[in-house]
């Protein structure tokens, strides 16, 4: 039974156009559209262009990245909200980030959550990059070492570690760096 | 000759029918039957609230003493379903507590249920003493409260995936310290830290708890003494498995693990830290059901936790088990059979590639009980399909959802067809099915032709014309459950068959081209249906070749709903459509 006709037809009447997207959303509609043209026309074409038409398809599919299908995939919202919290956890504010250390040749990454204050995160920090950090003092900020402990926080500024409070720390923190010598000097006095 | 047998030996026979299905069948045999049997149905199931009345239902079984309801239609778990559709327990709950106050168990499934419900249950049915509810919402845990406080008689309360207005966790102290019934508790679904004395003490008063399902917020060491005091638990749900204990708590915690020789089913484990997993080793061997769909495990520690479980029945877990993984739970696994994989990742960008088609075919080809599957996937082939059909002709139920839609199969770029043909053809009795990737009308001629045992069919972004929809209509002769999502189908293949919707209990079709005048046409020639036409966007006047963007059509002996809300319409709507000859009770 032929069934080209019957696809003609859907192809012409605009009212009962195919669309995934939500009647009035224009945008994500023609994507998904093209994309079904694509699909269906697959079966009709030519075995030749068949890897053509299927790898604009997979462009169109690629192309639109957040135009989200709305229950795609069929996951409950249950789940799909479960999901999302660990990802926020893992991807979020300042769990793992990056250390450096002037004069180290590499970079490390270390995991702020299982720290629960400063001075475990110091003691780790220590051990990583064998070098001794001083004593903090809320005014002077680090005495009795070259090595002065700093983080970008979400603004971009280059902040002295100790501070803010704990949480607030791990919440801004973006990267740590370990400054050493005369650089550090300057943070190492109060303002 | 009066050859009816007197209605107390009717009693006494019918009293060994236990499944629903046969009381159906034999209410059917003649009147004296069909009323002995309504007399001693203890158990009632109604699978669509608006298919019947509570009022009728009252009726009918006056010796009710389980109802089991279930509201929205299944594709409402993907937000498919606009809030306020429906699905209201109200009606039953007043209707029930008026004509069945004996009432002793309500299993609720994807309905609104609010705190007035609850309320209402609790001051209503004395010998209350189960309340199971799955995937609801419209109530507080202040609903809660008013269970716990009033059922004198409670054995359980499951709250399974519901979303709950979370005001705090006082209401599990609401329990009396007279409550010593208790044989299952599950709230795994809240936020709100309970107090852990008050769980402790209900949990040492309720000699008969045997499934315990805690919430995210309850720590590992409060689990620890949980579990010293339920060592006879058979189902555990844990909190957050994530604590910093030192060396004596977890081996303390090892040691308590060991004690729980009963145990049969295990789940939540949120957060799972990998050095925690080993605490499970001891239980292990016992498990017969094993949820980790909320535990972000690596392949390598699952490999580890799953070479132990040797007498494993169901495994749910996320595809972070990858291939490899897979390959493990099959020649460790060989009781399996059910196996869901879930993907970790939110968005079709997201989707782990180390797992592929492979890992569920090392499964089907190991494990010789699978029977139902549900596998989210990257991709898929047709000779992955066609192994699976091999040597899995026992499934019963096979869900694909291959995450991108339109896939092809990976290897040949052919739709996903043949592959699908093998799994209705070899799978005889398969009674449920999803299907997805790249298909074409060919797929559906398939499943009509061979699927003949299909009672559950749910397609998305599939096929090409109103071919598919005839062949599945025309073909499958069990079918009674049909969902479809973005397809290109018209109004030929719905009017053609449209006698069918009557032996089905529904059919949902969203974003495919029904038109609203083809709707209007099937709510005048079938009265016996409800066709609820649901559009947000609902214009002023709409043309009747315009397309409507979801339908949702069931049977029903009830009419008109009375509770729809504005944006579903159906034909008792528009009083000139002839409304006056269609049966309103």
């Amino acid at each position: 039974m032929e069934n080209v006709g019957v696809c003609d037809e859907f192809v012409n009447l605009k009212a009962t156009e195919l669309r995934l997207g939500l009647p009035g959303t224009e945008d994500g509609g023609e994507a998904e559209k093209q994309k079904i043209s694509c699909g269906r026309s697959n079966k009709r074409a030519l075995p030749e262009t068949e890897k053509d038409i299927e790898s604009t398809g997979k462009t169109e599919t690629a192309s639109p990245p957040k135009a989200q299908i709305v229950g795609w995939p069929p996951v409950r919202s249950y789940r799909k909200n479960n999901i999302q919290t660990k990802k926020n956890e893992s991807e979020g504010q300042g769990m793992y980030v990056k250390v450096s250390m002037d004069g180290a040749p590499y970079l490390r990454k270390i995991d702020l959550t299982v720290y629960k204050q400063y001075s475990e995160l110091m003691k780790s920090l220590e051990n990583m990059f064998k070098f001794s950090v001083g004593e903090y003092f809320e005014r002077e900020g680090y005495k009795g070492s070259d090595f002065v402990p700093t983080y970008e926080d979400k603004d971009g500024d280059w902040m002295l570690v100790g501070d803010v409070p704990w949480e607030m720390f791990v919440s801004s923190c973006k990267r740590l760096r370990i400054m050493k010598g005369s650089e550090a000097k300057g943070l190492g006095c109060s303002v | 000759m009066d050859l009816r047998l007197p209605s107390k030996v009717l009693e006494h026979i019918f009293s060994f029918v236990d499944s629903n299905e046969d009381r159906n069948s034999v209410s059917l045999v003649c009147k004296s039957w069909f009323e002995t049997e309504r007399l001693t149905r203890k158990r009632v199931f109604v699978r669509n609230c608006y298919a019947v009345t509570p009022a009728a239902v009252a009726r009918r079984f006056p010796g009710m003493r389980s109802l089991t309801l279930k509201g929205k239609p299944h594709f409402a778990d993907y937000n498919l379903v606009p809030d306020g559709w429906g699905g209201y327990a109200w009606p039953w709950i007043e209707a029930m507590a008026e004509k069945s106050p004996s009432l002793e168990e309500l299993r609720l499934k994807r309905m609104v249920v609010t705190d007035e419900c609850l309320e209402k249950i609790a001051a209503s049915f004395k010998d209350f003493k189960v309340l199971v509810l799955t995937s609801c919402e419209g109530f507080s845990t202040d609903g809660l409260a008013a269970i716990a406080v009033a059922c004198r008689n409670l054995t359980e309360l499951e709250l399974r995936e519901c979303i709950v207005e979370d005001l705090g966790g006082d209401w599990l102290s609401y329990f009396p310290e007279t409550l010593t019934s208790l044989v299952s508790l599950d709230f795994s679904c809240l936020d709100s830290e309970v107090k852990l004395s008050d769980l402790e003490r209900l949990v040492s008063r309720s000699p008969n708890l045997k499934s315990l399902k805690l919430n995210r917020a309850v720590s590992l060491d409060a689990l620890g003494s949980l579990l010293r005091l339920a060592p006879q638990l058979v189902e555990l749900g844990t909190g957050s498995f994530s604590d910093k204990l030192d060396q004596e708590a977890v081996s303390k915690l090892a040691q308590v693990f060991t004690e729980l020789k009963e145990l049969k089913s295990l789940s939540g484990l949120w957060d799972v830290l990998p050095e925690y997993i080993p605490l499970l080793y001891s239980v292990c061997p016992g498990l017969t059901s094993l949820n980790l769909s909320y535990a972000t495990v690596q392949m390598p520690d699952l490999v580890e936790l799953l070479s132990r479980c040797s007498n494993l029945q169901k495994l749910w877990v996320m595809d972070l088990i990858e291939d490899k993984g897979l390959e493990a739970v099959a020649s460790s696994c060989k009781e399996l059979r059910e196996l869901r994989v879930f993907p970790s990742g939110a968005d079709v960008d997201e989707t782990n590639v180390a797992m592929t088609e492979q890992g569920l075919v090392s499964v089907s080809e190991a494990c010789p009980n699978l029977e139902s599957v549900l596998y989210f996937c990257a991709q898929f082939t047709n000779a992955a399909l066609a192994t699976i059909a091999k040597t899995r002709p026992n499934l019963k139920c096979f869900r694909l959802c291959v995450i991108e839609p339109f896939a092809p199969d990976h290897k040949t770029h052919q739709p996903l067809d043949e592959g699908f043909k093998a799994i209705v053809e070899s799978c005889k009795d398969l009674q449920r099915l999803s299907v997805s990737g790249l298909l074409t009308d060919k797929a559906f001629e398939y499943i009509g032709t061979h699927g003949k045992k299909l009672r559950m069919l749910s397609i998305a972004f599939a096929g090409d014309s109103d071919l598919m929809l005839h062949h599945l209509l025309s073909g499958c002769e069990s079918l009674n459950k049909l969902e479809i999502r973005d397809c290109p189908f018209g109004d030929t293949a719905l009017l053609e068959n449209a006698a069918k919707l009557e032996t089905m209990r529904s059919l949902w079709m969203s974003s495919c081209g029904v038109s609203f005048g083809a709707c209007k046409l099937m709510s005048e020639k079938m009265p016996k249906l409800n066709v609820e036409v649901i559009d947000e966007h609902t214009p002023e006047t709409r043309p009747d070749s315009s397309a409507v963007e979801k339908i949702y059509i069931y049977r029903t002996l009830a009419g008109p709903r009375l509770d729809m809300p504005e944006f579903v319409w159906t034909i008792h709507k528009n009083p000139e459509i002839g409304v006056s000859h269609l049966a309103i009770e």
